[in-house]
């Protein structure tokens, strides 16, 4: 839990925070007293949270425990009740450049008039700029994005003829074709094939490896060990939030899912040894 | 029929019906694709309130207050709509259904309560138009278009498509990327910083320009009509975003001729005296062509769904 | 005579028998469309209605000409109605088939078909004109609707048409509030859903039919959108909205007859649809269920829940607080003082909220399923929610925990 710190005001950007202002300085992610609601029920609720640089961090929790509402609040896509979230040090309208974000796959009418190829070049808006179309080089970029994700022979394909793996790979590429530094990915692996995850986890692990920091809404306990980190824990507050190895272990769990793990054997999952 | 008797009475009316179709038609396209077809509806319906008020308050006819009431009366309309929808979690098409419908009610009891004898303003001209009275009085035939004296002659209806035609191309083309990105994932579109309420804030007041323009030329049944069905027909047509607008470019000039010929002339044809209202000949034309695609267009049915339906 | 004397006259029945007729068929309607209209509304199709309603007007013009080809004057009223439900119900089976078969969305069909089959019926009524050497043989009063000059036998038409209606709201409204609450459940009871949409719509077309003479195809719409959207503020049961959508739309369609009558020049379909309007502003910002004020302060009060909680941990924490509306909170309870020093009152509230939360993770550790449990807001105090019985037996579990550490 965060300690007290002491009001420094020449630190403070602006009054009206409860931010730290040491804290979210280096952070790529720093979440401060994040409440959201929809209707008169906290979705979320007073949630700290700090995503350390080159990191890799699930956010798992029951249905209905606010993990992709946490995402979206953090990023303003819905408005917040309360809270105060930093991205880089800086307010997330002034970084997001350095930011792709990646919605879950059902979010879309994938029966949209546009192929691969435009996805992914939704992803270089920023780098193309106002008032101009893309070119071929911003082709080629979006090109290599996909080959990343195994789907280069797909790009002229309509994005409607793909599958659920398929579209989430797109997704993903079209996140990569934002050469962000912090990834936020909701439910990545919902409902996709194997070989769409394997593909997934891979480019993950080399988002890690250039030193990017990812974070994923996960549904998946039995391989949160495997490709994780770290692990926030969520129902509506924040339960532990800490390495893989220290925070995902059976109390946390029990505390988070209560009955709802029993459906779960626990001695099938890598816990860890906190 | 191509004498100088078709410049003098059918050129400018068919060019007029060809830039209405072409200038709704655009806005249209991401309307449909975002499942707002119906605002167009919902906005040509307030036009008749907008210069009811516009006349009360400055008690002429003349265009450009008309216009700008009619626009005004647009944008309260959107705003009405999405109050509602947001105060009272309704879902949009009843919030539409409430408002439109109030603000012709009262626009025809305004109407109607006001002394609009000694001017020519009545629901059925708002609904109908009157594309076949803008004709070229000046036009001795093609050679006219040459000659600047008759050119000043031209309908001011005209130019003043023109203009909005060639401004809603432009806006489309200016705003490509933000109405494509926030139409297709808006969610999306918010986290790279497009201002997504405003775009679609942006596009409604393009379709109420659309809208307004067009319905001073040729009423509000073109309007409606040319706002989706060619988009809806080019829909069936193409998975490609930008060739879906130039099919309905396409198609709404196509609608546009065709009604107006079929009008002007198809009764003859059957030897009946009169010509039929070319504003319904336009838009029965492009529900023809939609009805055409429906059946048999290359890409009719939803991805995934062609297998199980052939 | 004033107006006012004249209005009472009329909403009183007192305005002779004609329009005391047109009063009554006005509220039969009102009550057959605001009844209908929940449904519809319920199934999120209320746009339908539109293009149903502007789909009668090419069958409104070809029977006008099938009769005067026949012979007939072509103005016979019931021959004029069922002309306009036969393209009404084609313009319906359009909508339907083209969002079924096609990509294209409900709301484009709806659009197209609205559009289309209006235009098509514009080019009729011109073709009427020339047969009729420029007379429009009064059709365009189905545009707006006109009780001015209606017949004794149309009145009785639209009286009776009206009262079958409400009859067949109230007839079939077991299957269509299955349908309308919970569509799945309905097909394990075994209604069919598909078939009851259609009835739902099939019921919407002829409160249409029948309001064309008085309200007018424009605006007939807004007889089976209002009220049911205005009585949704008012209740979350079905039955009700139903209930509660029938008689606004009566009020709305008794009134709006009885002002027309009472002042010449004002035509009936708009005030109708106006008088629906105030009903459902009133609904809007009044009711205290969904009302847009009740609303509003529910959404402050909240606000200030949230952010009262939220000060009272930090407090008992020891963080320091920045958030403006977090410290006007605190202190307006009585928490903080102005220099942002917690009152003796702050402290112990605070520590209480520590000890909550505390309560509410073991209470979570033990039966995150629970009913109680589950429906937990994280703002009620405890013991609204839980026995003193469980709170004790929590705090035996803390204190155990905390020896175990």
């Amino acid at each position: 839990m965060t300690t007290a710190i002491a009001a420094s005001p020449e630190l403070i950007v602006d009054a009206g925070r409860i931010v730290e202002p040491s804290v979210a300085a280096e952070s790529p992610l720093a979440i401060r007293g994040l409440t959201v609601s929809y209707g008169r029920k906290p979705a979320v609720f007073s949630v700290d949270a700090d995503m350390p640089a080159t990191s890799m961090t699930a956010i798992i929790g029951p249905n209905g425990a606010g993990k992709s509402t946490l995402l979206k609040g953090a990023l303003g896509i819905i408005p917040t009740v309360s809270g105060e979230v930093s991205v880089f040090g800086r307010p997330f309208a002034k970084t997001r450049r350095r930011v792709a974000y990646v919605p879950q796959r059902a979010s879309v009418d994938w029966d949209f008039p546009a192929r691969v190829i435009d996805v992914v070049i939704m992803g270089l808006y920023a780098e193309i700029g106002l008032l101009r179309f893309a070119g071929w080089g911003h082709r080629k970029k979006a090109l290599a994005c996909l080959e990343r994700v195994g789907m280069a022979d797909f790009a002229d394909r309509q994005i409607g003829q793909l599958s659920g793996g398929q579209q989430q790979r797109v997704f993903l590429a079209r996140a990569l074709a934002q050469d962000a530094d912090l990834y936020l990915l909701d439910e990545p692996f919902a409902g996709v094939d194997a070989a769409t995850e394997k593909a997934i986890v891979d480019v993950l692990k080399t988002l890690k490896h250039d030193k990017k920091t990812v974070v994923c809404v996960h549904h998946d306990l039995s391989t949160v060990a495997a490709y994780f980190d770290r692990v926030l824990f969520l129902n509506v507050r924040k339960i532990a939030e800490g390495p893989t190895d220290t925070v995902f272990t059976e109390a946390n769990l029990q505390a988070t899912y209560g009955g709802r793990l029993a459906a779960t054997h626990i001695e099938d999952l890598q816990l860890g040894v906190g | 029929m191509m004498g100088a008797e078709f410049v003098q009475l059918s050129l400018t009316p068919m060019l007029i019906g060809i830039l209405a179709s072409i200038a709704c038609a655009l806005p249209g396209n991401f309307l449909l694709l975002r499942r707002q077809a119906l605002i167009g509806d919902a906005i040509s319906h307030v036009v008749l309130p907008g210069i009811v008020v516009a006349f009360l308050v400055t008690g002429t006819v003349t265009a450009w207050p008309m216009m700008i009431g009619a626009a005004a009366a647009a944008i309260v309309a959107v705003l009405l709509i999405e109050a509602i929808r947001r105060l009272g979690r309704i879902e949009s098409g009843a919030a539409m259904g409430v408002v439109f419908t109030t603000l012709f009610a009262a626009g025809v009891l305004l109407l109607e309560q006001s002394d609009t004898s000694s001017v020519h303003l009545d629901v059925e001209h708002a609904l109908y138009g009157n594309l076949e009275s803008l004709i070229w009085f000046d036009a001795t035939g093609w050679s006219s278009l040459f000659d600047a004296e008759a050119l000043a002659g031209l309908p001011p209806q005209l130019a003043r498509m023109a203009i909005v035609a060639v401004g809603l191309a432009l806006f489309v083309l200016v705003l490509w990327k933000e109405l494509a990105i926030s139409t297709f994932d808006g969610v999306f579109a918010h986290s790279i910083g497009i201002r997504t309420r405003a775009v679609g804030f942006a596009l409604v007041v393009a379709t109420a320009i659309a809208a307004v323009a067009a319905f001073d030329a040729v009423g509000s049944i073109i309007v409606i009509a040319m706002f989706i069905c060619p988009p809806a027909a080019a829909r069936l047509m193409t998975d490609s975003l930008a060739r879906q607008v130039w099919w309905s470019v396409g198609f709404a000039t196509v609608s546009a001729i065709l009604g107006y010929v079929l009008a002007g002339y198809g009764p003859g044809w059957f030897g009946l005296p009169h010509s039929v209202s070319a504003a319904g000949m336009i838009a029965t034309v492009s529900g023809i062509i939609l009805a055409v695609a429906c059946l048999a267009a290359p890409r009719r049915h939803r991805s995934g769904q062609a297998a199980e339906t052939v | 005579m004033t107006g006012f004397d004249r209005l009472i006259d009329a909403l009183t029945l007192q305005a002779g028998y004609n329009s005391a007729l047109v009063a009554i068929g006005a509220a039969l309607l009102g009550l057959a469309g605001g009844g209908a209209g929940a449904f519809v509304f319920l199934r999120k199709r209320a746009l339908v209605s539109d293009a149903i309603s502007h789909a009668t007007l090419p069958g409104v013009a070809l029977a006008f000409i099938v009769m005067a080809v026949l012979g007939g004057t072509g103005r016979w009223l019931p021959g004029l109605l069922a002309g306009s439900a036969i393209t009404a119900a084609i313009g319906l089976l359009i909508v339907e088939w083209m969002a079924r078969r096609t990509r294209l969305s409900e709301d484009a069909a709806i659009g197209a078909v609205l559009s289309v089959f209006f235009g098509l019926g514009v080019v009729l009524l011109t073709v009427i004109q020339t047969m009729t050497s420029g007379q429009q043989a009064g059709l365009g009063s189905f545009l707006l609707g006109s009780t001015a000059g209606m017949l004794i036998s149309e009145a009785y038409v639209i009286a009776i048409a009206g009262a079958i209606a409400a009859g067949l709201v109230f007839l079939m409204r077991r299957p269509m509030t299955l349908v309308a609450f919970d569509p799945e459940f309905a097909t394990t009871t075994g209604v069919d859903v598909r078939r009851t949409d259609i009835a739902i719509l099939v019921l919407a077309l002829i409160v249409t039919v029948i309001g064309l003479k008085i309200v007018g195809l424009i605006l007939i719409v807004a007889l089976l959108i209002i009220p049911p959207v205005a009585a949704r503020f008012w209740t979350d049961r079905v039955a009700s909205l139903i209930l509660i959508a029938a008689g606004m739309g009566a009020v709305s369609g008794y009134v709006g007859a009885a002002i027309s009558s009472a002042f010449a020049g004002v035509p009936t379909g708009p005030v109708i649809v106006l008088i629906a309007f105030v009903l459902f502003l009133v609904s809007l910002l009044a009711s205290p269920l969904r009302g847009a004020l009740a609303a509003a302060l529910r959404q402050w009060r909240f606000r200030r829940l949230v952010h009262q909680r939220q000060g009272l941990l930090a407090l008992a924490r020891g963080e320091a607080i920045y958030d403006r509306l977090t410290l006007s909170t605190l202190r307006r309870a009585g928490y903080m003082r102005r220099d942002g020093v917690a009152t003796l009152a702050g402290r112990s509230a605070a520590a209480k909220a520590l000890k909550d939360e505390a309560r509410w993770a073991e209470a979570m550790r033990g039966e995150a399923d629970g009913p109680v449990v589950a429906d937990y807001d994280g703002l009620t105090p405890i013991e609204d929610v839980l026995t003193p019985d469980q709170i004790a037996d929590l705090d035996r579990r803390l204190a155990r925990l905390e020896v175990a550490t």
